[in-house]
């Protein structure tokens, strides 16, 4: 049978290219490095959470559905711990002096450590308010009405404190975590070195073991360090000397450092373009001794640590984003309803109702995703939430850029000015692309990680034909039967025994087709390209767009379903936008789709890398100028 | 002295929200709209919690009328660092009509019953702005009054009490028991950090009803209308003083 054969043909394809992916560090480059980290994960039996199974064509529903719910008590204390933080951040916290003078006040950073703002997620026996992912986001919801703060705050306990926290022996959370905690001490995390920004693996910090072997000697310097310029504890990454069966390798380990051990130098902080108040800097070790007994983890673990780190903050993005888009939303509609131009307020005109329109949307989306991702992540079991959170980040970040542009936009030569904050709101957002892994780095990483999952299902299910499993043989040419023949699909989500509510079923079934359409576009690309994917970035993009997509179209369905079902305030709002939101996302993800298909008109990607090609080759435009002659 | 302070702290709509009257006119609409503590109840608290720190009193009993919501008024009181809460459970008709008059019942009986040695309220309400509740709580209990406190300093069985009064600043000395009203420039009131919050949550809130203080709630007030103020009208500008003089004269102003 045709098919069978296009599967075994498939199937070897994938055991050359899990090899490739597996070792070979330094010749397939960094995506690899990242495929390599997630094996050490144990990937295969790994309760990686959701997204996943979207590249096979299926929506794994009983971990969206119902949309996370927390209990009466919880939510009055979120109420509570909320109220106190507004208050403080609408009073006493001048954003504008902050920006001006590059600095925040001691008197607000004070203020912030009194309200407990340094230790949110740190448990209560070390001193920390011991909150959830869930409680985390809503509070990042208010901290990011300033930019700076913003940063610091997560600089410091987002990333700088994490390792000691989900990494960290319970001696070095005693000894560290409760000063951290309060504030008295400051945390930073230094992995960036000049030559090693995405491509974190290959940093050259050094740490060698001393002659007595009670510690370490630290060498090395690390740039674009958040904090850097007063924090007292800092992680820091480098390699390390390391056995493995008798071979020495170099591998990455994690390290406490205390500015006090001495030989740890800050330079002077960098003038940016925004979050001017958050002192970024870089960092030198020359000759730090550290003790044997600050390594966070195993020698030689580090790398492991450090993405996992990064990849437990960054769900809070979308709430943060989603936060001040709202926030943007009033300071705007404000001026729009005040301000007349021929003779009609602003707010009268279909373009700039449009801007609303996308702020709201835009806010809707990110909340759920954000919200739908931590109530995962809060599960018991501690499932990895990796994929979820690297989509969150990829679309809140790029969608809060494009509304605080637009928002700008709204008050056209005014909010031009520094006389209104939008100019600061723009280029405090400028940076959320780019930290925390680069929009770029994340869709390869949701794109790969998700194909290597996909590709190794389809080599087991591949196995176990060939084992004569008559049974799965039938199932999968059944499938391609139907799908080629244009049936409609059913995943489950609308109907009788539906999750999702019934004004939303033609929104689900939008989405049902796209996942479907999905898994079989993963399936044939994974056949088309098998090893190479990893070299066609301009397929994984489109690939990861479209799972954003996907994932963002469940988390509004699950979200407005529950709204619904329990009658919450202004839920047919929320069907609206779940509605018109999905619509959109459909469409981008069907055009996105098409130009996935083998040969396809719409896709311009060989015409793409032909210009890149000849513009890199002349480094500038190569064009004759218009106006020359040849005669 | 039993070295015990009751404090009032009242839940009101949140001094930052734009208020809109309800269509039938009846009163304000509530529903949804972000409510918090009084800011001079907020004060208050601040004043009492100042006490306890310099060991001038033991203890501080917040308390608060008023539907289930009213707990998390008195939370926030626990969290700025008084010992434990009383809510008063009004709800539906009753707490529409409750008023100064209800509440000071309700406080001059919960004074006797937990043998207070100071109330202190916020001055007034700012949603009713009535400034009645001290006044007539200390009437009701015969116990001597500052009011419009801008200086509170307890010596013994006196309290000193400096007094934001239309001529300037009075100063009085009261013995205990006394009523004090707390007004504005009386202290800053601390933020419930988040950590205090949260210990607050181990702080016990004991439930009551007005039966049990033997309080009639009927009102002896009835609310015919509520409205919106006028519209601003625009002003006109005059030349000289001659034409002002002319237009207050014309207008019946002088």
């Amino acid at each position: 049978m045709m098919n069978v054969h296009r599967f075994i043909v498939l199937s070897r394809s994938f055991g050359v290219g899990k090899r490739l992916l597996a070792g070979r560090v330094r010749h397939v480059g960094r995506e690899a490095t990242l495929l390599q980290l997630r094996r050490s994960f144990k990937t295969h039996s790994r309760n990686l959470a959701f997204a996943k199974d979207l590249f096979l064509g299926q929506v794994n529903k009983a971990e969206v559905f119902p949309y996370p719910e927390i209990g009466n008590e919880e939510l009055e204390e979120i109420n509570q711990l909320v109220a106190p933080v507004e208050r403080f951040f609408s009073e006493d916290v001048d954003s504008a002096k902050i920006d001006r003078d590059a600095k925040i006040p001691p008197e607000t950073l004070n203020g912030l450590k009194e309200l407990g703002l340094f230790g949110i997620m740190v448990p209560e026996e070390y001193g920390g308010l011991g909150l959830s992912n869930t409680m985390y986001a809503r509070l990042a919801e208010i901290i990011s009405l300033d930019g700076s703060i913003a940063v610091t705050l997560a600089a410091h306990q987002a990333i700088g404190l994490k390792g000691i926290l989900i990494a960290g022996n319970e001696a070095q959370k005693q000894k560290y975590l409760p000063k951290l905690s309060s504030g008295e001490h400051i945390a930073a995390f230094c992995l960036t070195e000049p030559g090693s920004g995405s491509d974190a693996a290959s940093i050259q910090t050094r740490a060698t073991l001393s002659e007595d072997g009670k510690h370490y000697l630290l060498n090395g310097s690390k740039i674009w360090i958040s904090n850097g310029g007063m924090a007292d504890i800092m992680t820091v990454f480098a390699r390390t000397e390391v056995d493995v069966d008798g071979e020495k390798k170099d591998k990455i380990s994690a390290f406490i450092v205390e500015r006090a051990f001495g030989g740890v130098t800050s330079g002077k902080p960098e003038d940016k373009l925004g979050i001017r108040g958050s002192n970024t800097c870089e960092v030198s070790f020359d000759n730090v001794p550290v003790p044997l007994e600050n390594v966070i983890g195993e020698v030689g673990g580090g790398f492991k640590i450090a993405m996992n780190i990064l990849n437990s903050g960054r769900f809070s993005m979308g709430s943060s984003s989603a936060g001040m888009i709202k926030k943007l939303i009033e300071l705007t509609s404000e001026y729009a309803a005040s301000r007349k131009q021929f003779n009609k307020s602003l707010s009268e005109f279909g373009m700039i109702q449009e801007k609303f329109a996308m702020m709201a949307l835009n806010a809707f989306v990110m909340e759920s995703m954000a919200y739908l991702t931590a109530g995962m992540m809060d599960k018991p079991g501690l499932p990895d939430c990796s994929l979820e959170a690297a989509m969150v980040k990829v679309f809140s970040s790029e969608g809060g850029w494009i509304c605080v542009s637009e928002a700008l936009q709204v008050l056209g030569g005014l909010g031009y000015t520094k006389n209104y904050p939008f100019e600061r709101y723009v280029r405090d957002c400028r940076i959320l692309p780019i930290f925390e892994g680069t929009n770029e780095i994340l869709r390869m990483y949701i794109a790969l990680t998700g194909m290597q999952y996909a590709g190794k299902v389809l080599t087991g299910k591949i196995k176990e034909m060939k084992k004569g499993n008559i049974v799965m043989a039938m199932g999968m040419v059944g499938k391609k039967l139907r799908t080629s023949l244009g049936g409609s699909v059913d995943l489950g989500l609308t109907g009788k025994d539906g999750v999702v509510h019934p004004s939303l079923a033609d929104s689900a079934k939008k989405l049902e087709q796209n996942v479907s359409l999905f898994g079989s576009t993963v399936e044939s690309l994974l056949y088309r390209y098998g090893k190479t994917i990893v070299d066609e970035q301009l397929i994984l993009k489109r690939v990861a767009d479209v799972l954003i997509h996907l994932y963002a179209m469940t988390a509004v369905l699950s979200r407005a379903s529950r709204s619904i079902s329990i009658g919450l305030r202004n839920h047919d709002h929320e069907v609206l936008l779940a509605n018109t939101f999905c619509s959109e996302a459909f469409f981008k993800n069907n055009y996105w789709m098409v130009q996935l298909q083998k040969h396809s008109p719409e896709n311009n990607d060989a015409n793409i890398k032909k210009i890149a090609k000849e513009v890199l080759e002349n480094r500038a435009y190569i064009c004759s100028h218009p106006l020359e002659r040849t005669y | 002295m039993s070295g015990r302070v009751l404090v009032g702290v009242k839940r009101v709509i949140d001094y930052a929200v734009k208020i809109r009257v309800k269509p039938d006119n009846s009163g304000v609409v509530t529903d949804g709209v972000k409510h918090s503590m009084n800011p001079f109840c907020e004060i208050a608290v601040e004043e009492a919690v100042k006490l306890k720190e310099k060991k001038l009193i033991k203890e501080v009993v917040a308390v608060s009328c008023g539907p289930q919501q009213s707990q998390e008024t008195i939370r926030t009181a626990l969290a700025m660092g008084a010992d434990r809460g009383i809510h008063v459970e009004v709800a539906g008709k009753d707490y529409e009509t409750l008023g100064p008059l209800q509440v000071s019942k309700i406080m001059a009986a919960l004074a006797k019953k937990e043998d207070a040695q100071l109330i202190i309220l916020g001055k007034q309400a700012i949603d009713d702005d009535c400034n009645q509740t001290g006044q007539m709580t200390a009437a009701l209990l015969d116990w001597p009054q500052g009011t419009f406190a801008s200086e509170v300093s307890l010596d013994g069985d006196k309290v000193k009490v400096v007094r934001e009064i239309d001529g300037g600043l009075e100063t009085i000395k009261i013995s205990t028991p006394a009523v004090l009203t707390a007004d504005l420039r009386l202290n800053t009131p601390r933020y419930a950090t988040l950590p205090n919050i949260m210990k607050a949550k181990k702080k016990k809130i004991a439930n009551v009803k007005p039966a049990d203080l033997g309080v009639d709630l009927t009102s002896r007030l009835e609310v015919l209308k509520v409205e919106e103020p006028p519209q601003r009208q625009a002003g006109v500008k005059v030349e000289t003083v001659e034409d002002l003089v002319g237009k207050l004269k014309e207008t019946g102003r002088i």
